[in-house]
């Protein structure tokens, strides 16, 4: 018998939730609800007394201030025509409810079952005005929750006046299913294809005969008979491969051969491996520049969890960037939510493991939020998308305790589909752990294989394999993950003292794929493994025993442990409450043997598992599109012109979103992403202290220009390599290997984000250009790369972001973002973006060219034009050096580099810092069309504040790169001058008006 | 050499613990870090220490109410002496002791009723909500001090600048009688205002739409102080977000943050005490 409690605000509090669903409805959907009141419904499986229930409930749930209860009955809602209620899925994650059975645990002094779900949280939303089924659905949807996850239940006031609903209860109820089928793979080529298909394996038939071709082969046939094995396949193996051989995991389009064929230039080539050429190839380059100048801070790229550099004498520091674009675009929340905790166990699970985090980044592009085309099939609305992506990665960051420091939001309609969702997260590691080396992942036969953390569920299962594929509206519901921060939080607590206490040999997360791998890929390192799938702990039963192994329920490590440590660990985590089970041991006979009660169910060998998925094959084709600069006619009002850019959604202040996140928890953020006395000056880099005793520190940057790549994706690419290292140097940070050991590390993560790039002449006839796009994009990478020496350490790419239902496509746009840390010795002596002083001198450094080509300002006039910014890279070099120098000697009082909008929007957002106004005329700045000046987004450049009395020293340090525009003024009124014409006259007040309005959440 | 001894409790979604301790190091104090469950299972006992700090955080994901799942714990969950963690609290704070609670910290003493406590017996008096914004917000905030207020932690302070960074810090108390008792005993000890001091009621100055516009409490005696905005957040010149300014206007300002100040005074007001009793 499930017992309940409702808890209600008391009718003179004011209902804060009910009135934010309110004012939804009507802004959002045009639905006018009257009054909307909130309450929440606990359902209870434990067996208790109904005055026990009674005293809990008025102890442990109400507030005595603010709430009253019922206990087991339901509102009467007189006043009310419609209700609401929002429960949660079976088997999806409900931490309130686990929190409430940790009260009851804790009330009682009893020792019950915490660790499944007994105790069920529901809200639920009642409407005074009558509102027809077909909105409460739209509501519903829209707003409350996602029928992926959520089960609604609706009411409306029936004819007898009686407005009541039964609520739901979500048990899981299934029959326990321990059974493991074999798969004959006798099969036509269509078929085998068909099989991959229908089992979600996202495996090509090239991939499927190699699996024939392994089970056929008489060394497999042997090793299976004498372990007792059909010649068949088991739905485990399949299931492990399709996993393991996963785009997620495997990278095979990185790694395939191109064949590139550039009919611009008539250059034909052959790449093997975009991965190997570019991406490793760069860095192994930059590693021997780096050694040969005794700079030897790289620790370890490319070969683990994330990238690790030496920080300090004592530290490293772990840096890792991701994407979760699948699944935020089916659970926007759950999504972002499951990715930047996903993305703080990457460097938890790095080397040993228990590294500590420092910050989380988050870079996001979705459609345009007033976005008003009709809906596909399954297509959630952009601005759905984004708010729950936004209240994930707050969630994500903020009930962690890490600070979210620097980021970006896009828009960009063709992100409506599929949005993109790129995490990070930064972090600090001992150099070693009781003498062993941090960042080494040593593991023996006869280690043992222990998971810590949350249960296993249907959750996620398929993840790795679903997202190497398009999104349709057939996919897989149990594809979304639901996260847990507090039982993260937990682990991650866990983590740091066991690792500390030298009792972890090493560690990896449980993400893509599950155990299936984690362990799978740990197993390599000692030669195989054996794990005993029954002992895994559940959170329902029913699960098949594939199932338990290729499950992503997240919130899981999977650790190496010797047998002497054992007893410690789990004393350890009694301690602090977090669940241990071991579940095999590494072996080295390679093989990895998966059983269920002692039966194989998975018998792979580890060559075959890892190596025998053969070389993609793929067809790239460049030709050169054709587009001109646009005439554009008429008289500009430059007032009018540069209050649309500071409001227009690319330029626009993210203040309402930045506030969502804790950006200063630890304590260590120097800059924050809004500065000043205000707190509303945008800054360029986020700057964070690594500990409280000194004051070395690193500074955070992004850049990611997309909308460039509709004219030349490879000046997209260097673009936004320069716009993160630039932003980096404004804010006073400092290049790699201009010095012999100079301990100034830079590492940088690099995340492709791509449409279908592989070439089919039906579904994707333009796939060979998207390859050539992204060749380009690698290419990019490696020159500037190379050039400044700044080596990218770990990434990830993400190769399917389009969209399908409805028989239409929406694909993203070619997206790379580079997230750039480095070393800052000093945090004291970094640069913040906003003015600083009546009287200052403003400069532009750096040249402006006629690069309006994909520019905010054309995009005001839906123009894309052609000359897109290009990157002169050994320009940039030798202005950054000048920064530095110029840093160094304290001569720059405030610095921000100039991005969208061009000089004039960066003039603007330097001025609201302080709220002072400029005064400044473009005369110095050549022989150019007065729109160029103003509004071109040519890149390494920046603008800087000086003192008057070191306008000498500075100005000697930059010769011609430095361009006086002017000077700050107290007067609160930004005046652009050309001749002594005045092209702009705008209080900074209006000027920050527009630009806080363009985009409130 | 005398000592001046902070506990600082962890655990279950805590997650200011680090820049708490060292708050109470900069400040001259040693400083523990100890889960909360090691005190629940009798192996730390709070007497051993001056002063007991509850960090901000998201304990149980603010599950039920923030703090609330902590609060019952220390109310209900019996140690091993069958004791519960409030009765202990009561010898500790009996004894003359200091306790701390900041944001989520600041949560679970009122759900305990530690604060503000009126009548000396530990009841549930008031309430941290939901912000009238509806939202999380970090953002700066000035809070005046009750000049009158007797707690030793605010000794010499007049505004102070702190980050406030909360969803549910908008303080309901009881009701008119109750809201009368601690504006007459000065229990709202911190108070939101403008950069020049005044108090105010306008968002988003009062960042939260708190009953008395009230940042923090304390109790009758002074011995306890609950604030929503984060002290130990603001320990380096250097966390402000105008420092830039700041400097320029003012090249020999202190590098110390004004929220290091409480630490300091409440490690020096124990630390007095402690030497005139030795």
């Amino acid at each position: 018998m499930t017992a309940s409690v409702q808890v209600l605000l008391k009718p003179h509090i004011l209902d804060v939730k009910g009135k934010k669903v309110e004012e939804k409805c009507l802004k959002q959907l045009d639905i006018t609800t009257g009054k909307v009141k909130s309450s929440k419904l606990f359902s209870i499986n434990y067996d208790t007394a109904s005055s026990h229930l009674k005293d809990f409930a008025s102890k442990c749930i109400k507030d005595v201030v603010t709430e009253e209860i019922l206990v087991n009955e339901l509102f009467s809602a007189d006043n009310y025509s419609a209700a609401i209620a929002i429960a949660q899925l079976p088997g999806v994650t409900d931490d309130e409810g686990t929190s409430a059975q940790m009260a009851w645990v804790d009330f009682f002094n009893i020792n019950a079952d915490v660790k499944t779900q007994h105790i069920f949280t529901q809200e639920i939303y009642y409407f005074e005005k009558n509102i027809s089924p077909e909105n409460l659905m739209l509501i519903a949807k829209r707003l409350l929750g996602n029928p992926l996850i959520n089960h609604f239940t609706f009411a409306n006031r029936d004819d007898s006046g009686i407005l009541s609903f039964t609520p739901f209860v979500p048990e899981v109820s299934m029959k326990a299913d321990d059974t493991t089928d074999t798969v004959s793979l006798e099969l036509s080529d269509d078929d085998l294809v068909q099989l991959s298909k229908e089992k979600v394996l996202a495996l090509n038939l090239a991939e499927m005969k190699a699996i024939v071709a392994y089970y056929k082969n008489s060394d497999t046939i042997t090793a299976r008979q004498k372990e007792g094995l059909s010649t068949d396949p088991t739905d485990c193996e399949l299931e492990i491969l399709g996993q393991t051989w996963s785009e997620h995991c495997k990278h095979k389009e990185f790694n395939a051969v191109i064949h590139y064929n550039n009919k611009e230039t008539g250059e034909q080539k052959t790449i093997n491996s975009l991965f190997k050429t570019f991406i490793k190839g760069t860095t192994s380059e930059v590693q021997e520049s780096l050694e040969a100048n005794k700079n030897d801070w790289l620790v370890k790229v490319f070969s683990d969890n994330a990238g690790v550099v030496k920080a300090t004498e004592d530290k490293l520091f772990v840096w890792k960037v991701e994407t979760h674009n699948s699944p935020s675009a089916l659970d926007p929340y759950g999504g972002a939510i499951t990715g930047i905790l996903g993305n703080n166990r990457d460097p938890l699970g790095t080397g040993i493991g228990g590294a500590r985090f420092l910050f989380n980044t988050n870079v996001l592009c979705f459609g345009n939020p007033d976005y008003d085309k009709p809906l596909l099939t399954g297509q959630l609305h952009p601005r759905q998308i984004m708010e729950g992506v936004i209240s994930g990665i707050e969630d994500g960051g903020n009930k962690s305790g890490v600070p979210t420091v620097n980021g970006s939001v896009v828009f960009d309609d063709r992100y409506s589909g599929k949005p993109l969702v790129y995490c990070g997260t930064g972090a600090l590691m001992p150099y070693d752990y009781k003498g062993m080396p941090s960042w080494e992942k040593p593991i023996d036969a006869g280690d043992r294989i222990i998971v810590a953390g949350g249960r296993v569920g249907k959750d996620g299962i398929h993840g790795a394999t679903f997202s190497s594929i398009e999104i349709d509206e057939h996919s897989p519901s149990s594809a979304v993950q639901i996260g847990s921060p507090i039982t993260q939080k937990k682990v991650a607590d866990f983590m740091i003292k066991a690792c500390l206490a030298g009792l972890v040999k090493c560690s990896t997360d449980n993400g893509a794929g599950g155990l299936s791998s984690s362990v799978g890929e740990l197993a390599t390192i000692s030669g195989g493994a054996v794990v005993d799938l029954e002992k895994v702990p559940l959170k329902y039963a029913g699960l098949k025993p594939w199932e338990i192994f290729v499950s992503e329920s997240q919130e899981r490590m999977s650790l190496v442990i010797e047998e002497k440590h054992i007893e410690a660990l789990f004393e350890l985590a009694d301690a602090m409450e977090v669940e241990l089970t071991d579940i095999g041991e590494f072996t080295s006979d390679g093989f990895l043997d998966i059983r269920y009660n002692n039966k194989k169910v998975a018998y792979l060998n580890m060559e075959f598992l890892h190596e025998g998925d053969p070389q993609k094959v793929m067809y790239a084709e460049w030709e050169k599109p054709a587009l001109q600069e646009p005439v554009l006619g008429g008289d500009f009002d430059y007032n009018d012109i540069l209050l649309k850019l500071m409001g227009s959604l690319n330029i626009c202040s993210r203040e309402s979103i930045i506030r969502q996140y804790d950006h200063e928890v630890k304590g260590k953020t120097i800059i924050k992403p809004l500065m000043g006395p205000q707190g509303k000056a945008p800054q360029d880099a986020a700057i964070m202290r690594f500990g409280f005793d000194g004051f070395e520190g690193v500074a955070v940057s992004n850049g990611i220009l997309p909308r460039y790549g509709d004219i030349d994706a490879y000046e997209m690419s260097a673009g936004a390599f320069d716009e993160a290292v630039r932003q980096i140097i404004s804010a006073g940070g400092s290049l790699p290997n201009t010095n012999s050991n100079d301990g100034v590390f830079w590492s940088v993560n690099d995340n492709f984000c791509v449409p279908d790039s592989e070439y089919n002449k039906e579904s994707n006839p333009d796939g060979k250009l998207k390859l050539a796009k992204l060749v380009q994009m690698c290419e990019a990478l490696y020159e500037m790369a190379t050039f400044f020496d700044i080596p990218l350490t770990s990434g990830k790419d993400s190769m399917k972001n389009d969209f399908k239902a409805d028989g239409v496509k929406i694909s993203v746009p070619p997206t790379i973002l580079y997230s750039m840390t480095a070393k800052v010795n000093d945090v004291r002596k970094t640069v913040t973006s906003d003015f600083k002083a009546d009287g200052d001198l403003i400069y532009q450094l750096g040249t402006t060219y006629n690069e309006l080509g994909a520019s905010e300002f054309y995009g005001l006039y839906n123009e894309l034009g052609a000359n897109v910014p290009k990157v002169r890279k050994e320009d940039a070099k030798d202005l950054y050096l000048k920064v530095m120098k110029a840093n160094a000697a304290g001569l720059i009082e405030s610095s921000h580099d100039i991005s969208d909008g061009g000089l004039a929007v960066t003039v603007v957002e330097s001025a609201f810092g302080g709220n002072w106004g400029a005064d400044v005329h473009l005369n110095n700045l050549g022989d150019l069309s007065v729109n160029a000046k103003l509004f071109s987004e040519s890149h390494s450049r920046f603008v800087v504040s000086v003192r008057p009395s070191n306008q000498e020293k500075f100005e000697e340090i930059f010769g011609s790169l430095a361009f006086l525009l002017g000077n700050v003024t107290e007067n609160k009124q930004v005046i652009i001058k050309s001749d002594n014409n005045k092209l702009i006259d705008l209080p900074t007040d209006s000027l920050m008006d527009a630009w806080s309005g363009g985009l409130v959440l | 050499m005398t000592q001046v001894k902070s506990l600082v409790i962890t655990g279950f979604g805590i997650n200011c613990e680090e820049e708490m301790a060292a708050a109470y190091e900069l400040a001259g104090a040693t400083a523990e870090i100890v889960h909360l469950n090691e005190i629940l299972h009798g192996k730390v006992s709070i007497q051993d220490y001056d002063i007991l700090n509850f960090p901000g955080g998201f304990s149980f994901g603010d599950d039920l109410a923030s703090g609330k799942v902590v609060a019952n714990k220390i109310k209900y969950k019996k140690l091993p002496s069958g004791d519960v963690m409030l009765d202990e609290i009561r010898k500790f704070l009996k004894d003359g002791k200091y306790i701390l609670g900041v944001c989520n910290g600041f949560q679970m003493l009122v759900r305990m009723g530690l604060l503000p406590d009126t009548t000396s017996n530990f009841e549930t008096e008031a309430t941290l909500s939901n912000n009238n914004s509806g939202k999380f917000e970090d953002r700066w905030v000035y809070c005046k001090v009750n000049k009158q207020s007797k707690t030793p932690f605010l000794k010499d302070i007049d505004v102070i600048a702190l980050p406030a960074r909360h969803g549910e810090g908008k303080l309901i108390l009881l009701d008119d009688e109750m809201r009368a008792k601690v504006a007459a005993n000065n229990l709202n000890c911190l108070s939101y205002c403008t950069a020049d001091g005044t108090i105010t009621a306008e968002y988003p100055a009062n960042p939260n739409g708190a009953d008395l516009n009230c940042a923090g409490l304390t109790n009758l005696t002074g011995q306890v102080l609950g604030l929503m905005p984060h002290p130990e957040a603001y320990l380096s010149l250097y966390n402000h977000p105008d420092w830039g300014q700041i400097k320029r206007r003012n090249s020999d300002v202190s590098e110390d943050g004004e929220g290091l100040k409480i630490f300091e005074n409440i490690v020096e007001h124990v630390l007095d005490k402690k030497l005139a009793t030795a």
